[in-house]
């Protein structure tokens, strides 16, 4: 039986009852980021305080101890998303610096002029800008799957959209805003039929799904530590080895050959380490692994479950209520809404006013606007630590959206 | 104690601003001066043009997608500058401002603009309070010629 309030107490954010705006705080924005339990604070604690040394190169026992640790945290995140090797996991800065190592070191090599790269409306920006920029500098052209009716992409709309020139589609596998779960393994399995790539940010997705990159058949895929209790500043790009063989490194310096002359003749490290050139984020790798751990501890079958209770509690309650407008009822992630007549910032801050944290905006996903056909919502998300008394706290908030200025007077 | 400090009255102005903003449309006439004031971290998005007569502010007007105290401030801005001189408006934003960060400021100067001085109560509504006040004070710097707005 999953016991969320035995859950809170592995937070310390939570459990020292941490106040915004002098009300115990509600926090609601974990697609943001995630809180983090007392693990991975300690995980990265006992890295600074006791075993502080760098990685993959020293000849001394602490040496061998940071990198037994950071090597360990690899193979937990291999385990996590189910890999075949845990040398086919980069460490990155997180989801935006995997992608763009993807579309600079991989697309930008294999692209030539009229090639296609799929994407769709509802991809954040770390997974459009890079491939525009590729896309100007290789003459590649940039195509849309459309999403249906009810928000979703489906598989016969990237059979719709793909032509003998398809060379990428690149694709969250919780699409932005409107959180619905993508057919990421359908669409691999016959993009593969066409010898085409597919890359997917996993940035939604792995941390509030069971991934398993071979099940699925990913080629590439990227996500953050930090939304996933994991600290800031540190991600995983998953990749293939046939693929991370012909990938190019897009940084190199210490770290990333094994040998170089003055001619210029260089001979690469293996792979993964030829992707990670200078010293690594090495507090956050084992903070990662600690908090990939946790999660497998508490089981991410029952991670998924917890979520979808939150979900379905909270679009039950916002039913009740005439003076809100909820976007996507039947999806699965961040639930997007706004309080009628109230524009999404100034519903954030009223919530804020009562120690709710949520967010506001366009969610980064700006290229989605025609067709939710509005310019901004209020996201509200959920995750391991997340009860039903916080929902209600957000939907007493909620029946005050008339009078949003108190916000601003209390 | 300001005749303005009822939070009914303040709220009526605010409410009264964004429902129906003074100065509010951009018109598409070359003697004006525009900037688009679009706010990396929220999504307030404003433009603002100003049409200067030598030293003197002789319309100021503005459009976009913006929450309740951004739209609100710029309106009750645009009315307080309006028909004034350059350097009464850079002392009028100069004294809103103070106002917003809790520095000495006086009031008379800026009139209706005083229902914001809850602001710092909400840190994270500064930028939409200043976001039309800083538009002009770049068009102004625009006007004289300064590359620093």
């Amino acid at each position: 039986m999953y016991d969320v309030y035995k859950v809170r107490e592995d937070f310390p954010m939570l459990k020292n009852n941490v106040k915004m705006h002098n009300a115990p705080l509600v926090y609601l924005d974990s697609n943001a980021t995630t809180l983090k339990p007392q693990c991975v604070i300690d995980a990265v604690v006992d890295y600074l305080s006791n075993y502080s040394a760098n990685a993959e190169r020293g000849d001394y026992d602490l040496s061998h101890d940071v990198d037994m640790h950071f090597e360990g945290a690899r193979e937990t995140l291999r385990q996590f998303i189910n890999a075949k090797e845990k040398d086919e996991l980069i460490f990155t800065s997180g989801s935006t610096d995997g992608l763009n190592m993807v579309a600079y070191g991989y697309g930008l090599t294999h692209l030539k002029a009229g090639d296609e790269i799929l994407l769709s409306y509802a991809e954040h920006a770390s997974n459009t800008l890079p491939w525009f920029d590729v896309a100007k500098q290789t003459g590649a052209i940039i195509k849309y799957i459309p999403i249906d009716e009810t928000g979703h992409i489906t598989l016969d709309a990237v059979k719709a959209t793909v032509t003998e020139h398809t060379k990428i589609i690149s694709l969250a596998i919780m699409t932005n805003v409107l959180g619905f779960e993508v057919p990421i393994g359908e669409i691999a399995h016959y993009a593969h039929t066409k010898g085409i790539v597919v890359v997917a940010d996993g940035a939604q997705s792995v941390p509030h799904m069971v991934t398993d990159v071979q099940k699925d058949d990913i080629d590439f895929l990227a996500f953050s530590g930090h939304k996933m209790l994991g600290p800031t500043g540190i991600g995983v790009l998953y990749g293939k080895r046939a693929l991370l063989e012909e990938m190019h490194p897009v940084r190199s310096g210490g770290g990333s050959n094994a040998r170089y002359n003055k001619e210029g003749e260089v001979t690469l490290k293996e792979i993964p380490y030829r992707f990670e050139a200078g010293t690594p984020n090495i507090e956050g790798a084992v903070g990662l692994g600690a908090a990939a751990k946790y999660l497998m501890n508490l089981g991410m079958e029952n991670v998924v479950a917890h979520e979808e209770a939150m979900r379905k509690y909270a679009i039950e309650r916002l039913e009740e209520l005439d003076n809100v407008d909820v976007y996507n009822k039947e999806a699965t992630g961040a639930i997007a809404m706004n309080i009628k007549d109230v524009f999404s910032q100034d519903a954030a801050s009223l919530f804020n006013t009562y120690g709710i944290a949520v967010r506001a905006g366009e969610h980064c996903a700006k290229i989605l606007d025609n067709y939710l056909g509005v310019n901004s919502t209020v996201r509200a998300s959920f995750y391991v630590y997340t009860t039903k008394e916080d929902i209600d706290a957000f939907i007493e908030v909620c029946k005050k959206g008339d009078d949003f200025l108190d916000a601003f007077f209390r | 104690m300001h005749s303005l400090d009822n939070p009914l009255v303040m709220r009526e102005i605010i409410m009264d601003h964004y429902k129906n903003p003074r100065n509010h449309g951009i018109i598409d006439d070359d003697a004006y001066m525009k900037t688009n004031m679009n706010s990396s971290t929220c999504i307030d998005n404003i433009d603002i043009e100003a049409k200067f007569n030598g030293d003197m502010i002789e319309d100021v007007r503005f459009d976009g997608e913006a929450c309740a105290i951004s739209t609100a401030s710029t309106s009750i801005m645009t009315e307080l500058v309006k028909g004034k001189s350059k350097e009464e408006a850079r002392k009028i934003i100069e004294n809103y401002k103070d106002m917003i960060y809790e520095k000495d400021y006086d009031p008379s100067l800026i009139q209706e603009a005083y229902v914001f001085k809850n602001t710092y109560k909400q840190a994270n509504r500064i930028k939409c309070a200043t976001i039309g006040w800083n538009g002009l004070e770049r068009l102004i710097d625009e006007s004289e010629g300064k590359k620093n707005g």
